[in-house]
């Protein structure tokens, strides 16, 4: 059976969606970039970031949950979604511990992207300096919770990809934790580095081993073009 | 079930613990109301007889002394929670009274009885709540007869009880005041293999102890308008959501449900209507307020933790266990109730246009007579005021911190969706009161609250406080207002659902409505602009051509 086709409206550029899609993956589909940074093309989505918020039918809603339905009227790319997306992603800065210029994933980073992508200089919000270790348990993998920014998509991977279960959240809100599934750390857990949730990570949180600095600095995924020029290049192709 | 996956659900909940804390739980409830009343000498008076520190244990395992937010006794704080049971009025006088007994172990008053009963709270002193309804209307006057509006609906067919609840105009009274009728045809209609209707009593939102009220003096007509809702849903389930701060209802609750079981108004065949069955159940929630919310009230019945789920689909095609399932509201219910009883005439002529019926209030702070009114919707702040003797008031803040601060240049609004909407708390402030230190308790309250799924709200529900920190510490300068109120715009836009969304409002409500008040407090900076604040931030945004920089501290 083939999906009903539909059109919906997204700054003035009409997309064709089917039954099912996201908002976020029919755009990507039709070569539309919605900035985002839990959203993951292979995962459930969860709506943890807010950072592919757009203005659906005029309320703000985020694209990666929304489903795709005819006729929807949407803002993405305006100077307040823009700067409101800005200031998320300086949130996450500030909640964590990012000193880019000698991270392992600077340059391979999403966050790192997104910030030069929405115009971030330096964050205007006082820095939080949390205290988190670093989980280095595992044999082939470790643990930089300072750079976590509780995206979940390590949790999705790990339940429905893994079918392992190895990741989850602990506590509630500015307190809340990325937690793994024994007492000992990473290391007691079923992970292993060919699992679906070790490659996941948007940022140096869940870093394998003895990989890093492969790419050296400069020539690494978003040194060369922003990140979204991927799904970009697709609506420029189809339109040359 | 894997390890991490308990950690994470009992992580969230205030009332679980992931180590042993104290035999007896002393959790003192922490609001500008209970600080106005002498909350703090209360905690000292503890802290004092007992040795140790707000959050710690003594070394004998015996005690854990705690603040907690609001339990629902703003009317007569200070209060607190001690092994579920509610001691109130507090002074500390009664602090040595309460400790003894707590010690005199054989009593039995510890946590191992938990819900606690009736018989336990009389042993320990202060345990008493005293009847909150201070000035019953058409709702809730006497008598009060047992399951009359389920008789009347019964009579009916369940798409005519739709219909009636529908013209009646009834919106729900937790706030967000979505019309009733069109709630219960949408769950009717979908399809599903259970119906479900769930009563929402998670009453977190400070202020506000209407519901706990009702529940406490008429159980019956909530548990009517349940099984009504049920009978016009096709349910056969009804779950009544009781916030942990209300286990003290408990017996009294299950006795209730017990003599209607025995009165045949549940169970199968209601009132001899064949082929109705529905029966009710009640669970207790463990302490987080956003399991007020409804997409969260269902993960947490569900046995997880209570973050919001994403809309759509919505509760009423996939809720409970993913079944179509209502939320209402106590009060809804009780409205529906006597809707049906009383016919939707009587409703109608009560209320304004858009606003049908009346509404109860929680009103506490400086008042005369602090408790539940109910009113005609319409009425205004300051009529409101006079009826509790509260005129005196600088600032009324309306419908709990994610509601309105209301400064008395608009005193002359109403009460009503289609002006100042609530679910009912109104606390009142007087001349003696620092209102930007009552909305930095209000900040203070989300971040304690927020559950941590999405980032605007976890982490600028943080942000927004220290901004409000530096305020009161006399530190910040226009552009750190201009920059806490844009970012407090942000927080209401980006965040995932309605706590996020209205987490910002006690910061930029009282800026806007109290501007002279922050502007007292600004930094002595050179230069100071001999403008008002609102000009002073359009300058400042304009000459700079994009929002400012914060000054470092
Ligand atoms: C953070 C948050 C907390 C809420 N807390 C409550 C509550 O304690 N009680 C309540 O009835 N509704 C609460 N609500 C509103 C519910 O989501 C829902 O709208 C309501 O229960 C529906 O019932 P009603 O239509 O009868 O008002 C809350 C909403 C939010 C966003
Ligand atoms: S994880 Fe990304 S944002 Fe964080 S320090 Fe590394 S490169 Fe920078
Ligand atoms: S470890 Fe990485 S993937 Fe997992 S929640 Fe943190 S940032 Fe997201
Ligand atoms: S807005 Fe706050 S409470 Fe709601 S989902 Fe986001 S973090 Fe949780
Ligand atoms: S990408 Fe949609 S919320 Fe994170």
């Amino acid at each position: 059976m083939v999906a009903a086709s539909f059109k919906f409206n997204i700054d003035g550029i009409e997309v064709e969606a089917t039954e099912g899609q996201s908002v976020i993956e029919a755009c990507d589909e039709a070569g539309i970039y919605i900035p985002r940074l839990c959203h993951h093309p292979e995962l459930p989505p969860s709506g943890n970031c807010r950072v592919c918020t757009c203005k659906i039918n005029g309320r703000h809603s985020a694209a990666c949950v929304t489903p795709a339905a005819h006729g929807m009227v949407i803002e993405n790319d305006t100077p307040q979604l823009t700067s409101d997306r800005r200031a998320v992603i300086e949130m996450l800065f500030v909640e964590g511990n990012h000193p880019c210029p000698y991270c392992v994933a600077s340059g391979d980073c999403e966050l790192q992207a997104l910030g030069y992508r929405l115009g971030m200089v330096a964050p205007t919000q006082p820095y939080q300096w949390p205290e988190r270790k670093i989980d280095a348990t595992h044999p082939d993998i470790y643990l930089d919770h300072d750079r976590c920014i509780l995206c979940s998509r390590c949790i999705r991977a790990s339940r429905m990809e893994d079918g392992k279960t190895v990741f989850g959240f602990e506590g509630r809100g500015i307190a809340m934790r990325l937690n793994v599934d024994a007492q000992g750390g990473l290391g007691e857990t079923q992970m292993a580095a060919i699992d679906k949730a070790a490659s996941v990570c948007p940022v140096a949180c869940i870093v394998i081993k003895r990989h890093n600095y492969q790419v050296p600095n400069g020539s690494r995924r978003f040194d060369k073009t922003p990140i979204g020029s991927d799904i970009e290049a697709k609506r420029t192709r189809r339109q040359s | 079930m894997h390890p991490v996956e308990v950690i994470e659900m009992v992580s969230f909940y205030a009332f679980f613990d992931q180590t042993p804390r104290g035999r007896n739980r002393i959790r003192l409830s922490k609001t500008p109301i209970s600080m106005m009343n002498g909350a703090r000498e209360v905690a000292e008076a503890f802290g004092q007889s007992l040795g140790i520190a707000m959050g710690e244990t003594s070394l004998d395992g015996m005690f854990t002394l705690e603040w907690t937010n609001d339990i629902g006794m703003a009317d007569q704080e200070p209060a607190a929670l001690v092994n579920g049971m509610i001691l109130t009025s507090l002074t500390p006088l009664d602090v040595p009274g309460i400790i003894a007994a707590l010690r005199h172990e054989e009593d039995g008053l510890g946590l191992s009885s938990y819900p606690p009963t009736a018989a336990q709270a009389l042993k320990l002193p202060k345990s008493n709540v005293r009847p909150s309804l201070i000035q019953a209307g058409p709702l809730l006057t006497r008598p009060v007869v047992r399951a009359r509006g389920l008789k009347a609906a019964l009579a009916m067919t369940p798409e005519k009880v739709i219909e009636e609840i529908t013209s009646s105009k009834l919106r729900g009274r937790g706030g967000a005041g979505f019309p009733t009728g069109m709630k219960w045809r949408l769950t009717r209609k979908s399809a599903g293999k259970e119906h479900y209707i769930l009563c929402n009593a998670d009453e977190g939102e400070p202020g506000t102890f209407k519901d706990r009220m009702l529940l406490a003096e008429f159980p019956d007509l909530v548990f009517d308008g349940l099984t009504i809702a049920g009978y016009a849903l096709g349910s056969q389930h009804g779950i009544l959501y009781l916030r942990g701060e209300y286990a003290y209802l408990w017996e009294t609750l299950q006795e209730t449900l017990r003599t209607r079981r025995s009165l045949g108004l549940l169970g199968a065949n209601i009132c001899g209507r064949q082929g109705f069955d529905f029966d009710i159940r009640i669970q207790l929630g463990a302490g987080a307020y956003i399991c007020g919310e409804e997409s969260s009230l269902i993960e947490s019945l569900e046995g997880k933790r209570g973050s919001p789920r994403d809309r759509p689909p919505f509760p009423t095609e996939r809720g409970y266990l993913q079944q179509p399932t209502a939320i209402d509201n106590v009060e809804t219910l009780i409205c529906a109730a006597r809707i049906l009883e009383k016919g939707v005439a009587w409703f109608t002529s009560y209320g304004t246009k858009e606003s049908a019926g009346t509404k109860l209030i929680s009103v506490s702070g400086d008042c005369a007579r602090p408790g539940v009114y109910e009113v005609p919707f319409g009425v205004t702040v300051s009529e409101l005021l006079d009826l509790v003797g509260g005129a005196d008031a600088i600032y009324v803040q309306v419908s709990g911190p994610s509601g309105h601060s209301v400064a008395p240049k608009d005193f002359g609004r109403s009460i009503a969706y289609e002006d100042l909407s609530t679910g009912g708390s109104t606390m009142v402030f007087g001349p003696q009161r620092d209102v930007l230190d009552v909305a930095m308790q209000f900040a203070e309250f989300f971040v304690e609250e927020s559950c941590g799924w999405c980032t605007p709200c976890r982490v600028g529900t943080t942000l927004l406080k220290q901004g409000m920190e530096k305020v009161l510490a006399g530190r910040a300068t226009l552009s750190d207002l201009s920059e806490m109120e844009a970012l407090g715009q942000t927080v209401v836009r980006m965040s995932r659902c309605g706590l996020g969304q209205s987490a910002p409002n006690p910061i930029l409500t009282t800026m806007r409505n109290f501007p002279e008040l922050y502007e007292a407090r600004l930094a002595a900076v050179p230069f100071t602009p001999l403008v008002t604040l609102h000009d002073a931030l359009r300058e400042a945004v304009a000459v700079q051509g994009r929002e400012p920089l914060s000054e470092e501290t």
